[in-house]
C-alpha cells in the first residue's frame, strides 16, 4: 500500500512536469502572474494591518484624523488591488492558454495517429472509445493545468506568509507552521482516497455509455422483439452502479470541502488567541494581529487551488493513461520509396501466395491466393458468404497488407510504393459506403482538382446525375452527417462516382451496387463498360449481370482460390459456383429445360 | 417527431419542469436546506470573532481581557466545527439525492427513447440520443457535485453577510451595497456575454467531434483515396477553432472575475474612509470597522464563484433541458396496455390475417406520402412478396404492419383487431420483423439468437440453425453457437450477420413474420437454401417478404407491386409476369441482372 501511494504521487508529479515542460513559456508567464497575485494578496493584508495601526486606531483614540492619512490609506488599498488584478489576469489568461494549447496539441497528436495507424488497429478499437480518447480523455488529461499556476502561486503565498509570520512574531509563526502542513497532508490523503473511486466512476460511465450505444443501435431489434423493458432493466443495473460510485466520490469530496474550509478559519481563531496574549504582553501590535488574521482569510481560496489540482490529478492520469496507448501505438503501414508505374491503360494486378489472418482469428481468412489480372481486363470475385472476398478487395487497395505473399501492381509490390501512390492509381468502392458531411461535389472530388464537367460525367456514369439534379442545391447540396439525407442506393452511386472520376487504372468494387435497384445497376454497368479508358476492374459480386461483365471469374471458398476461368467454364466445372450463381433460377425452369432436352432426345 | 426546440425556456422553468420529472429530488429537501442555512451562517463567525477580540478583548476598558478572548475563540471554534459537520452532512445528502434523482432520470429517459421513432427512422441521430442519457446527465452530476453546492452556499453567504453587516452598521452596509450596484447591473450583461462565448465553445467542440468521427468511421475511405492530408487539415481547422473560442471564453471569464476583485477594493477603500469618519463621530467601534473589511471579502466571493460556475451551470441547464425534452416528446406509437388499458386486447390465437383500411402515411406533414390510400387484405397462412423500386414505400408497409409507426390515415388490422388496440406484449410475441440491418449484440451467436426467447438452450439453437439449412455454416465457425460475434457483430461478415438475425426471428416463433430485405447481403445459394427452409418451416404462418431479389416473388403465393406509395398490381407471379404493368419491367431487369437472358422482345 505505501508503495502504491508513493507511485501515485510520483506519477502525478511526473504528469505535472510533463505539462510544464511542454508549455514552458506559458507556464512561466502564468506563474509570474500568479506570483504577483500572491505577493499582492499578502501585501493587501499588511495594508489592512498598517491602516488599522496607523489610521484606524489612532483616529478612533484621538477622535480626529487627517484627509491625507485617509487618502493614502484608500490609495494603498486601490494600488495593491490593481496590481493584484494584473496578476490575476496574467495568471488566468496564460494558464488558460496553457491548458487549451495542451488539449489542442494532444487532440492533433491523437487524431494524427488515427489517420496514420493501419485499419487493423482501427478494427480492434471501438468507435466510441476512439471518439472519447480524442475528446474527453484529452480534456481530462489537461484540465488540472488551468488552476496549476494558481496552486503554484499559492505555494509562493504560503512561503511569503511563513516568512512574514516569522518576522512579525515567532509565536504566531508556529500557528502557521501547524496549519499549512496540515493542509498539504489533508490534500495528499484526499487524492489518495479519491483516485480509485474516481477511476471506478469513470469506468462505470463508460460502461453505461456502451450499453446505451448498443441498445439504441439495436433499437429495431429491441422493439420488434418487444424487449424494451428488459433493455431498460439492463441499463438500470449499470446506472445504479454508477450512482453508487458517484455517491462514493461525493462522500469523500463532501468531507474534504468543509475540512479545507474549516482549516484557515481555525487558523484565524488560533491567531486571535495567541495574538491577543501577545498584544496584551506588548510583544506585538494589534495591526499585526489584524494583518495575519486577514491573511489567513485571504489564503483560504488559493490554498483550495492546490486542492483542485491534486483532486483532479487522478482523473488526469486516468485520462492520460487512456490516451497514451493511442500515441504509442505503432504499426503504421510502412511505405517504400518508389513511384507507382503509370500509363494510359489499366494496370496489371498480381497476387502471389497471399495469406491473411485477422488478429485473434483462429485461422487465416485467405490462404495461398495466387492470380493475375491482365491490364484492362475485368475479374469477378465470387464466393459464398464469409469466404473472404471483402478481405481480398482490401488487400488489392492496400487497406491491409498480407501476412505472407505479395500484392503487385504492374509487377511492383504495393509495399515498395510511396505513400499516396496506390491511391493515385487505384480506386475502391467499399461494401458500406462512407460519405463526408459535405457537399455532393466535395464528396465526389474529395478535394481533388476536378471541373464540374468531370463531376457531372462521373455522376452520369454512376447513374447518379438524375437524382443529384433533383436535389435542392444540385452539386452544392450538403448530404448531412454520413450522407444521412440520401438513401442507401443514392449513397452507393455517389461512392461509385467518387471512384470513376479519378479514372483509376485499377477499380475495385466490393459488392458496391447491393443497395441499387437491378435496373439502375444495369445502367451503371453499361456505362462502366462503355468507358474510353478501360481500367482493370476487380469486382466482388453475387449478381449474374455483374459477373457477366467480367472476362474471368475466380471462385473463392473458405479463404482459398478454388477455381478460375470464364463464367461458363466455372458453371460447368464447379458445382458450388453453379449452385450459387444459378440459385435464382426457379426449379420449374430446370424442369422445363430437362423436358425440352428429353423431347429432343 | 424530434424533441421540440425550447431554446427560449428560462433556467427556472427548466428547473421546475425537472423537479416535476424527478420526484426523488424532493425527498428530504427541508433538512438539506436547514443544513445549508447552518453552513452559511457559520461563515460569518470569523469576522465576528475579529470584531469581538478587538473591541471587547483587546480594547476592554481595563486593558486586554485574555479570558474573554479565550472564551470567544473556544465558542467560535465550536461553531466552525459544527458548521463543518453541517456542510459535510449537507453535501452527502445533496449528492445522494441528486445522484439518485439523476439515475432515475437517466433510466426513464433511456426507456422513453426506446419508444421514440426517431431511433429507427433517423439512425444518424442515435449518437445524440445516446448523449441524452450519458454526457448530458453526467454534466448535471458533475455540476451538482461541484458548482451546485458552491452556488447554493455562496448565495446564502451573500445574504448572511449582508444581515451581519446591517447589524453592525447600516451606514457602512449601504455604502458597500452602493459600491456593488454597478456590478449587480453588470452581472446580467456578464451572464449574457459568458453564455455567448461558452455557447460558441460548445458548438466548436461539436465540430471537433464530428471531424474526429469522420476520420474514425471513414478510415477505410481516407486510406483508399489517399486523403490523409485533407482529413488532417479539416481536423486541425476544427481543433484550432475550438482552441481560439476557448481562449476567448477564458478572456471573458477573467474580465468578469477581476471586476469583482476591483469592486471589492473600491468598497474596502470606501469603508476605511467613511468608517473612520463614522468612528470619529462615535457611530462605530474600531473592531466593527475591521470586521467590515473581513465581511466585504465574504461579500465579493459569491460574485467570483458565480463567474466560475456560470459556464458549468449553463452547460448543465442546457443538458438538463435536452434530457427533459426527450422525456417530453410524446412517443409516436403508444402501447395500449399502458395508454388505454381498458381497450387493450391480445391478438386472437391461430394464424393471422392482415388488412389495410384506406391506409396513408407521410413522414412529415405536407411531404409526399410514402403510402397513399392503400386498401388490401392478406389471407392467413399466405406468403406475400412486396416488390417495387427503391423509395416506393415497401419498408413503410413493413413498419406499419409491425406497428413501428401508426398510419396518418386509415387503420391497419391484424387478426381482425386494429393494431392500435393490440397490447405490445401480444403484438411483439406474435408479429416479428427481421430488418435489413439485423443488429447483433456483442455476445455469442447463441445469446443473440435467444434474445427474444431467453430460455432457449444452446442445443435448441443449434437445432434451429440445422432446420434453417445453416448447420454447415455454423459448424464452420470456430466455436459453433458459442462463437462471439464481436461489437455489432463485426467479427461476422454482413451476410453472416443476416443469417443470425433470421435465426433470431425464427426461434421467436411468430405467427406473422415480416422480412425486410433480410437476406440482401447473403450469397444467392445460401439465400435460396435459407428461404426454402423458411418456406417449409413457416408453413401455416403468414409471411410478408420485401426483397429486390425477385426470386422471392417467383415463389410467393401472392405478389404486391408497390409504386409511388400505391399498390399498383397484385396477383401470382405467373399471372403478373406476362401482364402489362410495372412487374413485368421489374422482373425483366431482375432476370437480366441475375443472368437469365431476357425473353426476346417481339
Amino acid at each position: 500500500m505505501p508503495r502504491r501511494r508513493d507511485a501515485v504521487v510520483r506519477r502525478g508529479l511526473r504528469h505535472i512536469g510533463r505539462a510544464v515542460s511542454e508549455q514552458r513559456a506559458m507556464f512561466t508567464l502564468a506563474l509570474l502572474g500568479s506570483s504577483l497575485y500572491a505577493g499582492m494578496t499578502v501585501a493587501s493584508a499588511y495594508v489592512i494591518g498598517g491602516i488599522t495601526d496607523r489610521v484606524l486606531l489612532p483616529s478612533f483614540d484621538d477622535g480626529a484624523t487627517t484627509g491625507a492619512a485617509l487618502g493614502l490609506a484608500a490609495l494603498a488599498i486601490l494600488v495593491v488591488a490593481v496590481l493584484k488584478i494584473v496578476g490575476i489576469i496574467g495568471r488566468r489568461l496564460f494558464a488558460g492558454i496553457m491548458s487549451y494549447r495542451l488539449m489542442a496539441d494532444y487532440r492533433r497528436r491523437v487524431t494524427g495517429q488515427y489517420l496514420r495507424l493501419p485499419l487493423s488497429w482501427h478494427q480492434r478499437h471501438p468507435t466510441g472509445q476512439l471518439l472519447s480518447n480524442a475528446n474527453s480523455d484529452v480534456e481530462a488529461s489537461w484540465f488540472f493545468v488551468a488552476p496549476l499556476p494558481f496552486a503554484c502561486g499559492a505555494l509562493v503565498m504560503v512561503a511569503i506568509t511563513v516568512v512574514a509570520l516569522v518576522l512579525t512574531d515567532p509565536l504566531l509563526a508556529v500557528v502557521g507552521l501547524v496549519v499549512f502542513p496540515l493542509v498539504f497532508v489533508i490534500n495528499a490523503v484526499y487524492s489518495q482516497v479519491m483516485s480509485p473511486r474516481m477511476e471506478r466512476a469513470q469506468q462505470l460511465r463508460a460502461e453505461v455509455s456502451e450499453i446505451a450505444h448498443e441498445s439504441f443501435d439495436a433499437a429495431l431489434v429491441v422493439k420488434t422483439l418487444g424487449r424494451e423493458d428488459d433493455e431498460a432493466r439492463r441499463f438500470a443495473v449499470k446506472a445504479d452502479e454508477l450512482r453508487d460510485g458517484l455517491v462514493a466520490v461525493g462522500r469523500v469530496r463532501g468531507l474534504f470541502d468543509p475540512m479545507m474550509e474549516a482549516l484557515p478559519n481555525l487558523g484565524t481563531l488560533a491567531v486571535l488567541l495567541v495574538g491577543a496574549e501577545r498584544v496584551a504582553d506588548g510583544a506585538t501590535q494589534a495591526g499585526d494581529l489584524v494583518s495575519i488574521a486577514y491573511l489567513f482569510t485571504l489564503l483560504a481560496l488559493p490554498i483550495r487551488a492546490i486542492g483542485w489540482v491534486l483532486a483532479d490529478l487522478p482523473r488526469a492520469m486516468a485520462g492520460f493513461d487512456r490516451v497514451t496507448p493511442v500515441l504509442q501505438a505503432t504499426g503504421e503501414i510502412p511505405h517504400g520509396p518508389d513511384a507507382a508505374p503509370t500509363g494510359e491503360t489499366g494496370a496489371t494486378v498480381a497476387l502471389r501466395g497471399v495469406e491473411f489472418r485477422h488478429e485473434g482469428a483462429p485461422r487465416p481468412t485467405l490462404q495461398g491466393i495466387t492470380f493475375d489480372v491482365a491490364a484492362g481486363r475485368t475479374l469477378a470475385v465470387v464466393g459464398p458468404t464469409g469466404s473472404g472476398k471483402s478481405t481480398l478487395a482490401g488487400l488489392l487497395v492496400r487497406l491491409v497488407d498480407p501476412d505472407r505473399g505479395t500484392v503487385e501492381l504492374d509487377g511492383v509490390d504495393l509495399r515498395t510504393l510511396r505513400e499516396g501512390e496506390v491511391s493515385s492509381q487505384v480506386a475502391f468502392v467499399a461494401q458500406s459506403t462512407f460519405l463526408f458531411d459535405d457537399t455532393v461535389r466535395d464528396n465526389v472530388t474529395l478535394g481533388g482538382d476536378f471541373t464540374d464537367e468531370q463531376v457531372h460525367e462521373a455522376l452520369r456514369t454512376a447513374a447518379a446525375e438524375d437524382f443529384v439534379a433533383r436535389l435542392p442545391g444540385g452539386l452544392d447540396t450538403h448530404v448531412g452527417e454520413r450522407g444521412a439525407s440520401l438513401s442507401g442506393g443514392q449513397r452507393q452511386r455517389l461512392a461509385i462516382a467518387r471512384a470513376v472520376i479519378r479514372h483509376p487504372r485499377l477499380l475495385v468494387l466490393d459488392d458496391a451496387t447491393s443497395a441499387v435497384d437491378p435496373s439502375v445497376e444495369a445502367r451503371i454497368l453499361d456505362a462502366l463498360r462503355a468507358t474510353d479508358h478501360p481500367a482493370t476492374v476487380v469486382v466482388v459480386a453475387y449478381r449474374q449481370a455483374t459477373i457477366a461483365l467480367a472476362d474471368e471469374v475466380v471462385w473463392i471458398e473458405n479463404g482459398r482460390l478454388v477455381a478460375r476461368g470464364a463464367h461458363e467454364e466455372l458453371l460447368a466445372q464447379v458445382p458450388g459456383y453453379a449452385r450459387l450463381v444459378r440459385a435464382y433460377q426457379p426449379p420449374e425452369a430446370d424442369a422445363a429445360e430437362r423436358e425440352t432436352a428429353g423431347a429432343q432426345a | 417527431m424530434l424533441p421540440k426546440d425550447r431554446g427560449a425556456e428560462s433556467a427556472t422553468a427548466t428547473l421546475r419542469r425537472g423537479l416535476r420529472m424527478m420526484p426523488e429530488f424532493r425527498h428530504g429537501l427541508p433538512l438539506t436546506f436547514l443544513l445549508a442555512l447552518v453552513a452559511t451562517a457559520g461563515r460569518v463567525v470569523v469576522p465576528i470573532a475579529v470584531q469581538q477580540t478587538l473591541d471587547r478583548g483587546l480594547g476592554a476598558p481595563g486593558g486586554p481581557d485574555i479570558g474573554l478572548v479565550r472564551e470567544l475563540v473556544a465558542i467560535c471554534a465550536v461553531v466552525v466545527l459544527v458548521t463543518g459537520v453541517a456542510v459535510y452532512r449537507m453535501n452527502v445528502r445533496l449528492f445522494r439525492t441528486t445522484e439518485t434523482a439523476l439515475a432515475g432520470l437517466r433510466v426513464r429517459a433511456f426507456r422513453h427513447v426506446h419508444d421514440l421513432s426517431v431511433l429507427h427512422q433517423q439512425g444518424q441521430r442515435r449518437g445524440s440520443l445516446v448523449s441524452r442519457v450519458t454526457s448530458d446527465v453526467d454534466q448535471l452530476s458533475v455540476f451538482m457535485q461541484w458548482g451546485g453546492v458552491l452556488g447554493l452556499v455562496s448565495l446564502g453567504q451573500l445574504v448572511v453577510a449582508t444581515v451581519v453587516m446591517a447589524v453592525y452598521s447600516w451606514q457602512l452596509t449601504l455604502l458597500v451595497l452602493v459600491c456593488f450596484i454597478p456590478l449587480g447591473v453588470a452581472v446580467k450583461f456578464f451572464a449574457r456575454r459568458l453564455a455567448t462565448v461558452y455557447g460558441l465553445v460548445r458548438e466548436r467542440i461539436g465540430d471537433v467531434l464530428a471531424a474526429v468521427g469522420e476520420s474514425v468511421v471513414g478510415a477505410p475511405t481516407v486510406r483508399a483515396y489517399g486523403i490523409r492530408a485533407r482529413t488532417a487539415a479539416r481536423l486541425d481547422r476544427a481543433i484550432d477553432r475550438h482552441y481560439r473560442a476557448s481562449v476567448d471564453a477564458q478572456k471573458t471569464t477573467a474580465a468578469v472575475y477581476v471586476s469583482g476583485e476591483f469592486v471589492a477594493a473600491v468598497a474596502n477603500a470606501a469603508v476605511v474612509v467613511v468608517g473612520v469618519w463614522l468612528g470619529i463621530g462615535g457611530h462605530i467601534s474600531a473592531g466593527t470597522l475591521v470586521a467590515f473589511l473581513f465581511l466585504v471579502t465574504l461579500f465579493v466571493a459569491p460574485v467570483q464563484t458565480a463567474s466560475e460556475v456560470l459556464n458549468e451551470a449553463q452547460n448543465a441547464v442546457a443538458g438538463f433541458r435536452r434530457v427533459l425534452d426527450v422525456l417530453d416528446t410524446e412517443p409516436d406509437v403508444q402501447d395500449p396496455a399502458v395508454a388505454d388499458p381498458e381497450h387493450a386486447r391480445g391478438l386472437p390465437p391461430g394464424p393471422l390475417d392482415v388488412r389495410f383500411d384506406h391506409v396513408g402515411f407521410g413522414y412529415a406533414p405536407g411531404a409526399r406520402k410514402a403510402l397513399d390510400g392503400v386498401d388490401l387484405a392478406i389471407a392467413p397462412r399466405t406468403r406475400v412478396a412486396i416488390v417495387g423500386e427503391t423509395g416506393s414505400g415497401k419498408t413503410t408497409f413493413a413498419k406499419l404492419v409491425t406497428r413501428l409507426m401508426d398510419p396518418t390515415e386509415g387503420r391497419v388490422l391484424v387478426g381482425g383487431v386494429p393494431l392500435t388496440e393490440v397490447a405490445f406484449a401480444s403484438l411483439r410475441e406474435r408479429v416479428v420483423m427481421v430488418p435489413q440491418d439485423g443488429f447483433l449484440f456483442d455476445a455469442s451467436i447463441a445469446d443473440n439468437v435467444r434474445y427474444g426467447r431467453p430460455a432457449l438452450t444452446d442445443a435448441e439453437i443449434t437445432a434451429a440453425f440445422d432446420e434453417l439449412g445453416l448447420g454447415d455454416w455454423l459448424r464452420g465457425l470456430s466455436d459453433g453457437v458459442r462463437t462471439p460475434v464481436g461489437q455489432r457483430g463485426e467479427s461476422l461478415s454482413a451476410g453472416e450477420r443476416q443469417l443470425v438475425a433470421v435465426a433470431r426471428a425464427y426461434v421467436a416463433d411468430p405467427d406473422l413474420l415480416v422480412l425486410d430485405e433480410a437476406t440482401s447481403a447473403v450469397d444467392p445459394a445460401t439465400e435460396m437454401r435459407l428461404t426454402r427452409a423458411l418456406d417449409a418451416l413457416t408453413d401455416g404462418r403468414t409471411t410478408l417478404t420485401i426483397a429486390h431479389r425477385l426470386s422471392t416473388a417467383e415463389r410467393a403465393d401472392e405478389v404486391l407491386v408497390v409504386d409511388a406509395g400505391r399498390v399498383v398490381q397484385r396477383g401470382r407471379h405467373a399471372d403478373l409476369v406476362d401482364a402489362p404493368g410495372p412487374y413485368a419491367g421489374l422482373h425483366a431487369s431482375w432476370r437480366r441482372s441475375s443472368g437469365r437472358q431476357p425473353e426476346p422482345v417481339v
